[in-house]
């Protein structure tokens, strides 16, 4: 394996509401400031790859705007997933891998505000059995909080706890949408209440990806990504035990998870419950801080929220806070598709 | 670091329709994908991981579509990425797959590419009309006529020869049995005498709108070898992209494109791509755009085009067979129509295109674009194990 680093991460100031704001313009200040804590220009770059979708944005091909903000003339080497970020940088450390490129931009943006982001998702289900039913994603996340309490492996209470403590982690973050605890509320749907889910809001992340001696000339301490790897399950959550999550645990051990203890884990669970499921399938227990940045149950940028815990990992390991962090990402109802990568700061390389 | 070669050793395709109302959505992907398992011999259990593309998810009015097709692809507890490069992503989607072979993270890679226009309108599906956005002009021939249009003003070329393109092309489908159009009473004077939709784009040089699917396998030197048909190898492989418009934009000849094609020779060791290619599947959604893409990939020289497809080059027996398979004016399930070209140009060097085999096909392009005429991706494949 080549090795590469995340060099750079920079994210939006995650709201409600960007009314006034395009998707380009939503990025741009984003695409810049990684540029420029790299000293790289657009143009310095060996390949770009974004994550976005055309349903949150209502039209199609919306990604093709944001390459006005790229700058992208002269053309780029250029690629696309209709997926979180969090699968663009996987493709673009597999280009890395390739040796073609020493350098990626790596981006991903959502603004959910122009519809309800809880509908848009229930178009991601099976058209002809469960699709037509409209079940939204706080619908199916309960039915698997529902799932894990009938197993014994969480109660409200507990849900209600990583709730509280995703919130208070997130005082310390400026980006995210909510900062400091905040009430349980009512529930949305049994056994979830207001405060077990997550925000809507509207983000963008960029990170910059480098290989070798370039990420060293790039980064005084580069978020070297000693594994990474991503798996799916079946979709029928007819077919799916809920309460364990098997591509999660397969990922996290071909990404060398298991190898040596992490000391930080940023998880993206959309939803208190989900963390209780990803704590499982990764074997953490409390000697690990997990989701300090608050999580996505702090802002949760649909398309962008697994680049943003690849980053808020990586961001951990440059300022010296982390040696060794796990960063996940999920897709799909109920954490149906997982990636898991692991990120080491340079005095942990040890061959 | 040396890279792994690349092989293709098993192609699918779908018979390609107006509309498949036989199927579900996971039934056509599945129907592709088995077909390219069954020509490299191969089963699911041999698939490391799955990489599918297929254009805008208002298709089919399905988000992420592959999140409900992981289980029709077989790609329950392996990796599965999905690439959207608008129209070009048939052609990125093999490339992304290529690369996990090349980067040696996989072994063998089923990539796939698939449309089902039917469930919607695509024409319409592109036109969304958002408050400060350029919409897309009802459909892509509102957006590519006035393009096609500076092509002939630019280079004097006759309003005959698109006519041409879409003779020959759709004579050739006539050869390929998973093409869409079909018909076998063709004549030039139907094709000059139906109605003008786009000015100077007549109905008879368009594409139709299919339902359909493409797939592929990919696998390293030691899949290679265990190939029971000759496989296809990747000489090179690139994207390019620019933004939709701006300042200074060349619409006839894209400077992405000439970028992306000079990035594909450059890795293949190709010099003179007029003689040492020997059969070019290229994306011409609409007649004309087989003489501007000649010139924007180098087969002319600039206002030269038209006069390779004039003379004969380009025709299934000519010097640079251009689209034995039919291409895009034939079949057109938008999302996979990259990957056909990819997968027909993989089939021309293994000797496997039947009927609209190019005799001798070496080398073969396959050439894919998208958006307003500003994603590339394309790849080169031969006969022969790349040499470096």
């Amino acid at each position: 394996m080549r090795d590469t680093a995340i060099v750079a991460f920079a994210q939006t100031d995650h709201v409600r509401h960007t009314d006034e704001l395009s998707e380009v313009e939503m990025l741009m200040p984003v695409l810049h400031r990684v540029l420029d804590a790299t000293g790289l220009k657009a143009s310095d770059i060996g390949f770009t790859c974004s994550g976005s979708s055309d349903y949150l944005a209502g039209r199609a091909f919306s990604f093709t705007m944001a390459l006005d903000g790229v700058g992208a003339y002269p053309p780029i080497s250029e690629s696309h997933v209709e997926m979180d970020g969090a699968w663009a940088l996987y493709e673009a450390w597999v280009k890395i891998q390739t040796g073609q490129v020493d350098t990626a931009l790596v981006y991903s943006y959502g603004k959910s505000s122009p519809g309800e982001v809880r509908d848009v998702l229930t178009r991601q289900l099976d058209p002809y059995y469960v699709g037509p039913l409209w079940p939204d994603s706080v619908a199916l996340a309960a039915l698997q909080a529902r799932a894990l309490i009938d197993a014994g492996d969480t109660d409200e209470a507990a849900l209600a706890a990583i709730a509280h403590r995703s919130r208070a982690a997130a005082a310390d973050n400026p980006h995210a949408q909510l900062r400091g605890p905040v009430p349980a509320g009512e529930y949305v749907v049994q056994p979830l209440r207001t405060g077990d889910c997550p925000p809507v809001g509207d983000g963008a992340a960029a990170v910059i990806l480098a290989a070798g001696d370039t990420a060293r000339a790039l980064c005084p301490r580069p978020a070297w990504i000693r594994g990474i790897d991503h798996r799916i399950e079946a979709h029928s959550l007819g077919v799916r035990e809920l309460t364990e999550s098997p591509s999660t645990y397969l990922a996290a051990t071909r990404a060398g998870v298991f190898e040596r203890p992490v000391d930080t884990a940023e998880l993206h669970a959309p939803f208190t419950s989900q963390e209780v499921v990803l704590r499982k399938a990764l074997r953490l227990d409390d000697s690990v801080d997990v989701n300090p940045s608050g999580g996505a149950l702090a802002a949760n940028p649909v398309m962008a929220a697994g680049l943003i815990r690849l980053g808020e990992a990586a961001a951990r390991i440059h300022r010296g806070e982390s040696e060794r962090a796990l960063a996940h990402a999920t897709s799909g109802p109920c954490l149906q598709q997982n990636l898991v990568a692991v990120l080491e700061g340079e005095s942990a390389h040890v061959q | 670091m040396s890279s792994e070669p690349v092989a293709v050793v098993g192609v699918g395709q779908t018979k390609h329709v107006s509309a498949r109302r036989d199927v579900s959505i996971a039934g056509l992907v599945r129907e592709a994908a088995v077909r390219a398992l069954e020509d490299a011999a191969l089963t699911w259990a041999d698939i490391d991981a799955v990489v599918i593309g297929k254009a805008p998810d208002f298709f089919e009015g399905l988000m992420m579509p592959e999140l409900y097709l992981a289980d029709a692809l077989g790609a329950v507890g392996k990796p599965m990425l999905r690439v959207h490069t608008a129209g070009s992503v048939g052609g990125s989607t093999a490339l992304v797959a290529a690369n996990l072979v090349s980067a040696r993270v996989h072994r063998t890679v089923l990539t796939l590419a698939f449309e089902k226009q039917s469930e919607s309108n695509a024409m319409w599906g592109l036109s969304l009309p958002i408050p400060f956005q350029q919409p897309l002009l009802a459909g892509a021939g509102g957006f590519f006529a006035p393009h096609v249009r500076a092509y002939m003003r630019r280079t004097g070329a006759p309003d005959t020869v698109g006519s041409l393109v879409a003779y020959k092309d759709r004579r050739n489908a006539l050869k390929n049995p998973y093409a869409h159009i079909h018909d076998p009473d063709i004549t030039l004077e139907k094709v000059r005498s139906a109605p003008m939709l786009w000015d100077p784009i007549r109905y008879s040089e368009t594409c139709p709108s299919s339902d359909g699917a493409c797939a592929m396998i990919l696998t390293d030197r030691a899949g290679a070898g265990r190939s029971p048909h000759p496989p296809a190898w990747v000489h090179g492989g690139a994207m390019r992209s620019e933004p939709t418009l701006f300042a200074g934009k060349d619409f006839v000849s894209p400077r992405a494109g000439r970028d992306c094609a000079a990035d594909v020779y450059r890795q293949a060791g190709i010099s003179d791509p007029r003689r040492e290619i020997d059969a070019v599947e290229m994306y011409v959604p609409f007649s004309w755009y087989e003489p501007m893409w000649l010139e924007n990939l180098g087969f002319a020289d600039e206002g030269e085009g038209w006069k390779l497809t004039e003379s004969g080059v380009t025709e299934l027996d000519g010097d640079l067979p251009v689209n034995p398979s039919g291409g895009v004016l034939s079949t057109n399930p938008i999302g996979a129509s990259g990957m056909i070209r990819f997968a027909e140009a993989a089939l021309q060097v293994r000797g496997r295109a039947g009927e609209h085999q190019v005799v001798g096909a070496r080398k073969a392009l396959g050439h894919a674009y998208g958006g307003g005429a500003q994603f590339f991706s394309m790849w080169l494949v031969g006969a022969e194990p790349p040499s470096s």
